[in-house]
């Protein structure tokens, strides 16, 4: 009903739109991202096996799962804890449309059929979920999402029909055409990219089209914006909907990464670990969930031997994580890009300022400009 | 009541017709084509006491929850970490005394402690930041399930029953008549019972000290407004430090509980967590009766479902939650 109202919002703002098109992209004058860009593209020259599929592909596979909350959070203001839970059905939906070891589920489907219809049936599953979660505000969808999480665990857990109980799904089927096995190191990692590059700008290119800064006005002032006319749910649901979508992706890629799914990759702990991974990263702009997640897995991979040269226990791991993620908490609004951001602001004029706060006050502008906009359409 | 009957009378037909049915099940002697179609008695009344006495550990959790959001507005997600460290807590001076009754004391005691230093030390420097909030407290959690396998070991441990609790009593229901006519009663383990009453007592007692007391007037003043509680001269700083320490204490109280008729493990926390979460979205945040009634809404789907629905007992859970989102998204007992 008011989503029809996004096509009277899309004429209007072409003069906007051409204006910020130079600005509207901060990423092509920027030297920074395009040397980013050439090392990730060259990345299999660099890396061998292990560094490509252990660290970067799965980084860029759970920075998407934090860029879907990140979408979310940053923009819609809902923190919603079920994206890995999305993630997750959707990699349990290919699992068993497609091939695996697990026959008697299996439907064995080609991938081609498997993972349109598992993305297809995530998103859904997203979507309701969401519709759930937006009938409450604020911490409440945190509770709400994190208790949707929790009984899909258990469920898994508990149904084999589908699930195959806490065994999980195994010898995953992964693609193969063209002559190649797209789930050798380099195809897999290209493929990775691609989609995390896509849904990058997807979100980049959201956050500033009508319906991101409309999403961004629903976030700041719901009820200005319900006078305005907007239907605030339905783009509270159209969000979650577009979030579920690039978490399933992310699912999608996670299966064809191990090959295998079982409960414990949709456990709560698990659940957490994507909001860890977006809020250390900032959860202000897209690229924070893939800083976030490229420090988590480090840390997940190489804390043990760091802890053990220390003369600690190597076992403390997750400590290090809960108090690294409580120290960002505290000390800054916005993860690490808001410590980053402070420490270039100190750097450049050593003027005092709130640290943090800048990508967040500049979404506000955007989202008021957005507003008014309409009021004067 | 009775304006709810004038309001809901067709609500209110169907509740006395639930009852009857409920009290009809529980009381008579089941026909024999029912037993042939549900299952014997036993198993019925088995799970239904189950169920309401985990509805009592529930309500225990809960209430503690459900008080500290009421009055702080603070989503305490380490709520479960506090009912495990009681449960840990409980074991070792249980193991260490034998006596039962002491770690009670001392659980209530630590968490209590443990609870002021949180509120102390963290979460007044971010007040009226709910999010934020709520982060620290996932943090906490992390770093507190942690702590305590780094402290205990991954192993279970279940406290020890006191003597005086050992064995079970014979209540006055039939179950089934043997063929000589001889009535069989129930046959229930004492120690859920004493359990259960003692939750009662604690709600009933929680209820009077909110409703009769003064305290409990300044604790419902700073639930409906607390900026005009603390302008009237509260010192409502430490309203929140006493209401904080009693919602951690009872978490710790219910560990020793959960330790006593279940086990302690890592992963407790958790499930606790996720039971009192969905407990209080059902009752209503902020609500103790509505902790009470969902909890034992919550309770006896868990274990009614496990028995008769197994592979979809926390489905069952789930759709209450949802029916309830749907139809009354404050939750049942909620004022707003």
């Amino acid at each position: 009903m008011s989503l029809a109202h996004d096509t009277r919002v899309t004429v209007r703002p072409t003069a906007a739109v051409q204006r910020s098109r130079l600005r509207g992209w901060p990423e092509i004058d920027n030297p920074a991202a395009w040397a980013v860009a050439a090392i990730l593209l060259i990345m299999p020259l660099i890396a061998n096996g292990f560094f490509l599929i252990e660290i970067f592909a799965t980084t860029l596979i759970l920075g998407l799962m934090a860029l879907s909350l990140m979408f979310l959070a940053g923009y819609g203001g809902m923190v919603s804890l079920m994206q890995l839970t999305i993630a997750g059905f959707s990699a349990y939906m290919v699992a068993v449309f497609g091939a695996s070891g697990n026959a008697n589920i299996s439907l064995g489907w080609p991938w081609w059929l498997a993972v349109p219809m598992a993305l297809a049936l995530a998103t859904i599953f997203g979507t309701l979920g969401g519709a759930l979660a937006v009938r409450t505000e604020g911490i409440y969808t945190i509770m709400i999402t994190l208790a949707i999480g929790a009984a899909f665990y258990y469920f898994t857990n508990q149904n084999w029909a589908i699930f195959n109980g806490h065994t999980g799904i195994n010898t995953v089927a992964t693609p193969h055409f063209w002559g190649v096995n797209w789930r050798a190191d380099i195809p897999f990692y290209y493929i990775v990219l691609a989609v995390a590059a896509l849904c990058y700008f997807a979100v980049d290119y959201i956050s500033r089209a009508p319906f991101g800064l409309a999403l961004q006005g629903v976030r700041d002032n719901p009820r200005r914006m319900a006078a305005l006319g907007f239907n605030v749910n339905a783009h509270r649901v159209a969000a979650y909907a577009f979030a579920s979508f690039v978490a399933a992706l992310a699912g999608v890629l996670q299966v064809w990464n191990y090959r295998q799914i079982s409960p414990g990759s949709v456990s709560v702990g698990a659940c957490i670990d994507i909001l860890i991974i977006a809020v250390v990263g900032g959860i202000t702009r897209p690229i924070g969930p893939f800083i976030g997640a490229l420090i988590f897995v480090l840390l997940r991979t190489f804390a043990l031997d760091f802890l053990v040269k220390l003369g600690l226990d190597g076992n403390r791991f997750r400590l290090l994580i809960g108090l690294g993620f409580l120290a960002i908490v505290f000390w800054s609004s916005d993860g690490v890009i808001g410590l980053w951001q402070s420490w270039r602001r100190r750097q450049r004029s050593g003027a005092a300022s709130s640290s943090g706060r800048h990508g967040r006050e500049a979404g506000r502008e955007s989202g008021q400009g957005s507003t008014q906009g309409s009021r004067h359409g | 009541m009775t304006r709810f009957v004038e309001r809901h009378p067709a609500w209110a037909l169907i509740v006395i017709i639930a009852i009857a049915v409920a009290l009809w099940l529980i009381f008579a002697v089941w026909p024999q084509g029912l037993e042939d179609a549900v299952g014997r008695k036993r198993v019925f009344l088995n799970a239904l006491f189950n169920g309401i006495t985990l509805g009592g550990l529930y309500f225990l959790v809960a209430s503690g929850f459900t008080l500290i959001f009421g009055l702080m507005r603070n989503v305490n997600l380490a709520h479960g970490s506090l009912y495990l460290f009681g449960g840990y807590v409980g074991y070792a001076i249980s193991a260490a005394t034998g006596s039962w009754v002491l770690s009670f004391i001392v659980a209530f005691i630590l968490t209590a402690l443990v609870g002021v230093l949180l509120q102390v030390l963290v979460f007044r420097r971010m007040e009226g930041q709910d999010l934020r909030q709520t982060m620290v407290t996932i943090g906490l959690s992390i770093v507190f399930a942690d702590l305590m396998l780094w402290a205990c070991g991954g192993d279970f441990y279940q406290i020890q029953t006191p003597n005086w609790l050992i064995g079970p009593v014979e209540l006055p229901l039939v179950t089934a008549v043997k063929s000589s006519g001889e009535p069989v009663y129930l046959r229930y383990p004492l120690v859920r019972l004493v359990i259960f009453a003692a939750s009662v007592v604690i709600g009933v007692a929680m209820w009077l000290a909110l409703n009769r007391t003064r305290i409990g007037m300044i604790i419902r003043a700073g639930v409906d407004d607390r900026d005009i509680l603390a302008a009237t001269g509260v010192r409502i700083q430490l309203v929140f430090v006493v209401v904080f320490a009693l919602g951690a204490g009872l978490a710790g109280v219910a560990g020793v509980v959960g330790g006593t008729f279940q086990s302690l493990s890592p992963g407790e926390d958790i499930r606790f967590l996720l039971a009192s979460l969905v407990v209080v979205i059902v009752g209503g945040m902020g609500s103790i009766p509505g902790a009470a009634l969902g909890a034992l809404i919550i309770g006896l789907a868990e274990q009614l479902g496990s028995v008769y629905i197994p592979t979809y007992a926390i489905v069952v859970t789930f759709l209450i939650m949802v029916l309830v989102l749907a139809i009354r998204p404050q939750g049942l007992l909620a004022r707003r």
